[in-house]
């Protein structure tokens, strides 16, 4: 009982401490959000307008946004690029992910493999964009060169001007970027499981390619779909690479919203009010996104310990009853 | 690194000379497909940037004629020369850079750890639902707020400002987050209360005995909180309009301009200018860096 009305006493320095984040959230975070909301539905455009009024039909950037080919190019731009990053990523991440927690073979080197993997992830998007596009330089560049000297293509071919290849490369960075990634988080997550639950099957004779999906796998569960949607969500935000690898090119084929949003705002047109009603149609799928991931992550021991917490209180009283009626 | 909690006794003795034969060939038949995946990751995530560092010293001329080389040319100072000599300017860029991300990774882990230790220390009404709404927007990215952020920094003349790229950082709830993990069940409540026993201050006391204690959980997110910042592009090209404010990243989309267009020789070693400080990093704190990425993924 001491504790909890020392607790009391101490309660405002939990508000206290807590005033910088809230204050700096309400600023820098929540006011611009609904500034954004309220702009999607306003006639704000042209460089350093403040002058802006709601429109008559409030729901018109919405419906243009919705409206307009490019938008919905981006739209499925980002998700392809995103699915022809993450399918192969997933499973090499796996894969890599099997053999590198492998109970009975041992890889020498693990350490040595995970620092390599992981580093294009730390390396600024900015630079690895435009690292690619020299790479991929028409017609001299270190891709073309290789090709035609080893004889597996003629003559230098135009990656970069052609839609197909656009998109794949900027899915190839993707993917180079983060699979070590995402491999040493499953890594981490498999070394989580129980030993024993291996050990069991070990003992029960199973192979490492049954251990590895009938055991593996469905106890990766949750980290695999954290790995989905962090995934998801980075990619719907993917920006970075394909406005500096061909700036959303050739021919829109790797305009991702966020590059659409960019365009609409910051370059030439200053559409704003566009731009903001995007970002809020972008921001609806996002938050759809966390909330399931908000869900898969709320706390579930604490959940726990609470039921165990109730359950024994009202064991203990059972018990009073019973040791009362006796 | 690794555990060997997960380590599994070895073949039965029981198993027959046949078995043990195919064991061991599977065995060596896994290693050599491993390994050869493993070497050729290892090749595609190094390769483009050994060509980018060995391009970097070569000239040109050289670079038209056979781009892949792994003899580096003699040209380093010249590129260099060509690289300054216009728009690009690696020095103030890696100042800027430097002194935002240094700035605003102090904001992120000294408030994120206050706020971690306001839900951790004390128990307070609004404890939990303060804690559900740092969870809930944990993933709410820059880019779709961008709109209403840029307006509102341009409305009370904050673009061309570091600040507007550093205070937000108070408010980080991954940070947050991560550090409520961490500071759960390595701050025991008893150093307090014998703390507070002694007369030190709440204030007194997360200075003095929880950040110390803090520390290596404030390290590792330090890193992370840095290098983000330092690679951080779409708010940065938004906001900072003035050439003398760009940052790295923003340096390195010069590149990209047609000022360049055919100096090959100096765009890479453009890109390796700005890579440098990050493999500098990267190589001295690699450990702590995939430790933490592993920390990152689950829920301890």
């Amino acid at each position: 009982m001491k504790n909890k009305s020392n607790g009391m006493n101490y309660a405002k320095y939990g508000y206290l401490f807590s005033i910088p984040f809230v204050t700096a959230f309400l600023i820098f975070s929540l006011y611009p959000t609904i500034y954004t909301a309220i702009l999607g539905f306003t006639d704000c455009k042209g460089l350093g307008n403040t002058n802006w009024s709601i429109l008559e039909n409030p729901f018109d950037n919405f419906r243009n946004v919705i409206n307009n080919p490019s938008f919905v190019t981006s739209l499925k731009n980002t998700l392809v690029i995103w699915i022809m990053n993450f399918i192969p990523q997933i499973t090499l991440a796996l894969l890599l992910t099997a053999w590198f927690t492998s109970h009975s073979y041992e890889l020498k080197g693990k350490g040595f493999f995970k620092v390599v993997f992981y580093m294009p992830n730390i390396i600024t998007a900015a630079t690895v964009a435009i690292l690619f596009n020299s790479l991929y330089g028409y017609p001299v560049g270190p891709v073309n060169d290789f090709l035609t000297s080893l004889h597996i293509i003629p003559k230098p071919f135009n990656f970069l001007t052609s839609k197909g290849w656009a998109k794949f490369i900027v899915a190839f960075i993707q993917f180079w970027t983060w699979y070590g990634n995402t491999m040493i988080v499953l890594i981490s997550g498999v070394l989580g499981i129980s030993p024993d639950i291996y050990e069991a099957a070990d003992i029960d004779g199973a192979n490492g390619v049954q251990t590895f999906f009938k055991i593996t796998i469905p106890n990766l569960k949750t980290v695999l779909l954290y790995t989905l949607i962090t995934s998801l969500v980075g990619g719907l935000n993917m920006y970075d690479i394909p406005k500096l690898f061909l700036n959303g090119g050739p021919d829109n084929s790797t305009l991702t919203t966020s590059v659409f949003i960019y365009n609409q705002a910051f370059s030439g047109s200053y559409l704003y009010n566009r731009a903001a009603a995007a970002s809020m149609l972008m921001f609806i799928v996002i938050a759809v996104c966390s909330a399931i991931l908000f869900y898969i992550m709320r706390d579930k021991d604490e959940a726990k310990a609470e039921k165990e917490k109730k359950e024994a209180l009202k064991a203990w009283k059972r018990s009073q009853k019973a040791a009362a009626s006796r | 690194m690794t555990t060997t909690a997960g380590t599994v006794p070895s073949a039965p003795v029981s198993s027959s000379s046949d078995e043990i034969k195919s064991r061991a060939e599977s065995q060596k038949t896994f290693k050599i497909v491993a390994y050869t995946v493993c070497v050729l990751l290892t090749v595609m995530c190094l390769f483009p940037f050994v060509i980018m560092i060995v391009n970097s010293t070569r000239s040109t001329t050289q670079i038209q004629q056979h781009s892949i080389s792994l003899i580096p040319g003699t040209s380093l100072l010249k590129n260099f020369a060509v690289l300054t000599g216009k728009s690009f300017n690696p020095l103030r860029g890696f100042l800027n850079s430097l002194g935002i991300s240094f700035f605003s990774t102090l904001c992120n882990i000294y408030f994120s750890t206050m706020t971690a230790f306001a839900l951790v220390a004390y128990n307070w009404k609004l404890r939990k639902p303060f804690f559900t709404v740092i969870m809930a927007v944990l993933m709410i990215p820059a880019q779709v707020t961008s709109i209403g952020f840029y307006q509102f920094m341009y409305q009370i003349g904050m673009t061309n400002n570091f600040l507007a790229l550093i205070l937000p950082s108070i408010a980080a709830p991954t940070t947050v987050f991560f550090m409520r993990q961490y500071m759960i069940p390595s701050l025991p409540m008893e150093i307090l209360q014998s703390a507070r026993i002694d007369g030190a201050r709440e204030f007194r006391i997360f200075n003095q005995i929880v950040l110390p204690m803090m520390k290596p959980a404030m390290a590792t997110q330090a890193i992370f909180a840095f290098v983000g910042k330092w690679n951080e592009f779409f708010l940065s090209s938004i906001l900072l309009t003035k050439q003398e404010k760009y940052t790295m990243p923003i340096m390195v989309s010069l590149l990209k301009g047609d000022i360049y267009k055919t100096e090959y020789g100096a765009i890479y070693l453009g890109l390796f200018l700005t890579v440098l400080p990050l493999l500098a990093v990267y190589f001295l704190l690699s450990k702590y860096i995939v430790a933490g990425v592993a920390l990152g993924g689950v829920k301890s």
